[in-house]
C-alpha cells in the first residue's frame, strides 16, 4: 500500500532493455543497429512515449500550473508593479523579500498571529481527528461489539450530509455553550472525519490480522498493550494518510471559522486573507493587494511542501477510499 | 472492549453531527417573530422554503452549475488519468504531481488568485485588453460569474478526481492488457472494454462527491463576492442564502429549514446516482 512511488516508470526500464539487447548481440555477434532497435521491448506494459499525447495532456498541466505561476510572479511586485506590468512576467524591480517582510509585520504582525492560530487548529484538530479515527477504525475492524454495525451505518450516512447544513445549528449550539469566538469552536468540529474513520477501518481490516491479536491475548497481553505494541505499528501508513487529509482540510478550512470566529485575533490564515481582501475592496480601505498576494503564497507554501514530501500517502489513501465498496 | 476504542469517536460524532441535525430539525418547527416571540408553527417553514423564489433561484443555479461543471471536470480528470496510466507520457510523475497540486491550495487562495486574474484592473483579462486593444467580456459580470466560479472549482478538484481514477486504474490486473494486445485490441478498445468498466465504482464515487460538492457551493462565491458585489447576490446558492439568512438576517429557524431541505435533496440525488451507477450493464 505504501510502495506506490513510480519507481518503475517506462523510462527506467529502458537501460534494462538495452543491456539485454546488448548482451544478446554479444552472444550472436551479428546484430545490426536496425535489429537492435527492434529488440527494444515496447510491450503493452511499457509502450513508447507519445509526443502528441504528451502535448495534449500538457494543456491540462498548463491549466493547473498557470495560476500558481501567476501567484509566484506577482509576489515579487509592489503595488505599482501590479498595476503597470504584464501579469505573467516580472516587473522591472523585484520586491519579493520586501513584500514578505511587510506581510509579516503589517498591522503589528497580525499575519504571524494568524499563522500560529492555523498551526494550533491543525495540530489540535487534525491531530485529534487522526487519533479518534485510528482508535475507531481499529475497533470497527477488529472487535465485534454490540452496536458496531449501527455505528458504521450512521457514520457512512453522515458522509452524505452536507457539512454546511450542520453549520447553522452547530453555531447556535456552540453559541449557547459560550464556545463561539474561541479556538474550541474550530477545533471540536474538526475532530470528526467520517472519511478518516472509513479509511482506517478499511486499512485496519487488511493490515492487522486477527490471528496476531489472538496470539497476543493468549500470551497474556492486555488489550491496550496489544494495540500499542502490535496494531499501531502496522497501522502507521494508514495513520499518516489520515493525518495528511485532515491536515489539509483543517489548514484550508474557511466556512467553519467564518461562522464561528468574529475576533480577528483568532482568525486562521484563510479568514485573515479574506479580511484583507474585503478591506482592499472597500472604498477608503487600504489597498493591500501586494500583501494579499504574498500572504497567499506564504499560506500555500507549507501545505504544498508537506504534500510533496508525503505524496505517496495520498495515493494509497485515495486508492483505499475509491476501490473498496 | 470495542466501545473503549470506538467510544471517543462516537461521543464527539454525537456532539458535532447528530446533535446539530436534531437541533436543526427542532429549530425548523418554530418561528421567531418580533411580536410574540418564538412559537411552534409545525411544518410552516418547510412550506415557505418550498415556495420561496429566492431558494429556487439558488437551487436552479447550482443545478445548472452541476450539469455543466461536473461533466467537464470529471472528463478532464478522466482524460488525465488515462493518459498518465497509459505510460505514453514523457514525465508522467511530474504530470501526476502537478495536476494534483491545486488540491492543496485553500479555496480562499484559489478564489483570490483566479479572482485577481479575472480582474480588469491588474489581472490577465486587463492585460490582454491593454495589449491587444480589445474589450473581453468581464468574467466577473453577472452573466459570466457562474462560469468563472465553475472554472475555479474545476481547477481545485480536477487533480483530486484524476488521482481517484488513476488509483483505480493502477489496480487493474496488467495481465488483462497483455491478453488484449495478443488479441489485437487497439489502445482505444482497451480503454473502453477494460479500463472504463474496471473503474466504474471510482467513477460513481467521484460523481457523487462532485454532486454533493456542487450543492454545497459556498466558499468560492462567498470570497468572490467582494470582487464582484453586483454579480453575486445574497441568494446566489442555497448555502449562501442560508448563511445570509442566518448571519445577516438573524432568521435562524428559517435558515435551519433551508439547510435541512438542501441536505435531504442532496442525499436523495446522491443515493439515486449510486443506485443507477452501481446497476450492472
Amino acid at each position: 500500500m505504501t510502495t506506490s512511488l513510480p519507481t518503475a516508470a517506462p523510462g527506467s526500464t529502458e537501460p534494462v532493455g538495452r543491456t539485454a539487447a546488448a548482451s544478446s548481440r554479444a552472444a550472436s555477434g551479428t546484430t545490426t543497429s536496425k535489429r537492435r532497435e527492434r529488440r527494444l521491448p515496447h510491450t503493452p506494459l511499457h509502450p513508447r512515449p507519445s509526443l502528441p499525447l504528451t502535448l495534449v495532456a500538457g494543456l491540462v498541466l498548463v491549466y493547473t500550473l498557470l495560476p500558481l505561476a501567476w501567484l509566484v510572479i506577482n509576489a515579487t511586485k509592489d503595488q505599482n508593479g501590479l498595476l503597470d506590468s504584464f501579469g505573467l512576467w516580472f516587473a522591472d524591480d523585484t520586491h519579493f523579500w520586501d513584500n514578505i517582510g511587510r506581510t509579516l509585520t503589517y498591522d503589528d504582525g497580525v499575519f504571524v498571529r494568524w499563522l500560529l492560530n492555523t498551526l494550533l487548529y491543525v495540530a489540535a484538530g487534525a491531530g485529534g481527528a487522526t487519533v479518534l479515527a485510528v482508535l475507531g477504525g481499529y475497533a470497527l475492524a477488529t472487535y465485534d461489539f454490540p452496536g458496531r454495525k449501527a455505528v458504521f451505518a450512521v457514520v457512512l450516512g453522515a458522509v452524505a450530509v452536507p457539512g454546511t447544513a450542520l453549520a447553522v445549528p452547530t453555531f447556535l449550539m456552540f453559541s449557547n455553550m459560550g464556545l463561539t469566538n474561541t479556538p474550541w469552536a474550530v477545533i471540536i468540529p474538526s475532530l470528526i472525519s467520517p472519511f478518516g474513520l472509513y479509511l482506517m477501518w478499511v486499512f485496519a481490516a487488511e493490515a492487522v490480522p486477527t490471528e496476531l491479536l489472538e496470539a497476543a491475548r493468549i500470551d497474556g497481553s492486555g488489550e491496550l498493550r496489544t494495540f500499542f505494541t502490535i496494531a499501531l505499528p502496522l497501522l502507521m501508513p494508514g495513520t499518516v494518510t489520515v493525518l495528511l487529509f485532515s491536515m489539509v482540510a483543517t489548514w484550508n478550512n474557511y466556512f467553519l471559522p467564518l461562522i464561528m470566529i468574529k475576533d480577528p485575533d483568532w482568525y486562521p490564515l484563510t479568514l485573515g486573507l479574506n479580511a484583507w481582501n474585503a478591506q482592499a475592496q472597500t472604498a477608503g480601505g487600504q489597498a493591500v493587494f501586494d500583501l494579499i498576494i504574498t500572504g497567499s503564497l506564504l499560506t500555500i507554501v507549507p501545505i504544498v511542501a508537506v504534500f510533496l514530501l508525503l505524496q505517496r500517502y495520498w495515493q494509497s489513501g485515495l486508492a483505499a477510499g475509491s476501490v473498496k465498496e | 472492549m470495542g466501545w473503549g476504542f470506538a467510544g471517543p469517536f462516537v461521543a464527539v460524532f454525537g456532539l458535532v453531527f447528530l446533535a446539530p441535525i436534531g437541533y436543526a430539525l427542532y429549530l425548523s418547527l418554530f418561528q421567531d417573530r418580533l411580536i410574540g416571540g418564538t412559537s411552534f408553527v409545525g411544518l410552516d417553514n418547510y412550506g415557505k422554503a418550498l415556495t420561496d423564489p429566492r431558494f429556487w433561484e439558488g437551487l436552479t443555479r447550482v443545478g445548472l452549475f452541476l450539469l455543466v461543471q461536473v461533466p467537464v471536470m470529471l472528463g478532464i480528470a478522466l482524460f488525465a488519468a488515462l493518459a498518465i496510466d497509459s505510460g505514453r507520457l514523457y514525465g508522467k510523475t511530474f504530470f501526476r504531481v502537478a495536476i494534483f497540486l491545486p488540491y492543496a491550495v485553500p479555496a480562499v487562495v484559489a478564489s483570490l488568485i483566479w479572482g485577481f486574474m479575472y480582474g480588469t484592473q491588474f489581472g490577465l483579462v486587463g492585460n490582454i485588453n491593454d495589449a491587444f486593444g480589445v474589450t473581453l467580456p468581464n468574467p466577473l459580470s453577472p452573466s459570466l460569474v457562474l462560469a468563472s466560479i465553475g472554472n475555479i472549482v474545476t481547477w481545485e478538484f480536477v487533480g483530486y478526481n484524476m488521482l481517484i481514477f488513476y488509483s483505480a486504474l493502477k489496480v487493474v490486473p496488467r495481465s488483462l492488457y497483455e491478453a488484449a494486445a495478443i488479441d489485437g485490441a487497439g489502445e482505444w478498445r482497451v480503454v473502453t472494454a477494460i479500463k472504463l468498466p474496471a473503474i466504474r465504482s471510482a467513477l460513481v464515487i467521484a460523481t457523487i462527491f462532485s454532486i454533493i460538492g456542487s450543492f454545497q457551493l459556498f466558499n468560492e462565491p462567498s470570497i468572490l463576492q467582494k470582487l464582484a458585489p453586483n454579480a453575486i447576490t445574497s441568494d446566489f446558492t442555497p448555502n449562501v442564502y442560508t448563511y445570509s439568512l442566518s448571519f445577516s438576517g438573524q432568521q435562524h429557524n428559517y435558515a435551519a429549514t433551508v439547510a435541512i431541505v438542501m441536505g435531504v435533496l442532496t442525499a436523495i440525488i446522491a443515493y439515486a446516482v449510486q443506485l443507477r451507477g452501481m446497476r450492472k450493464g
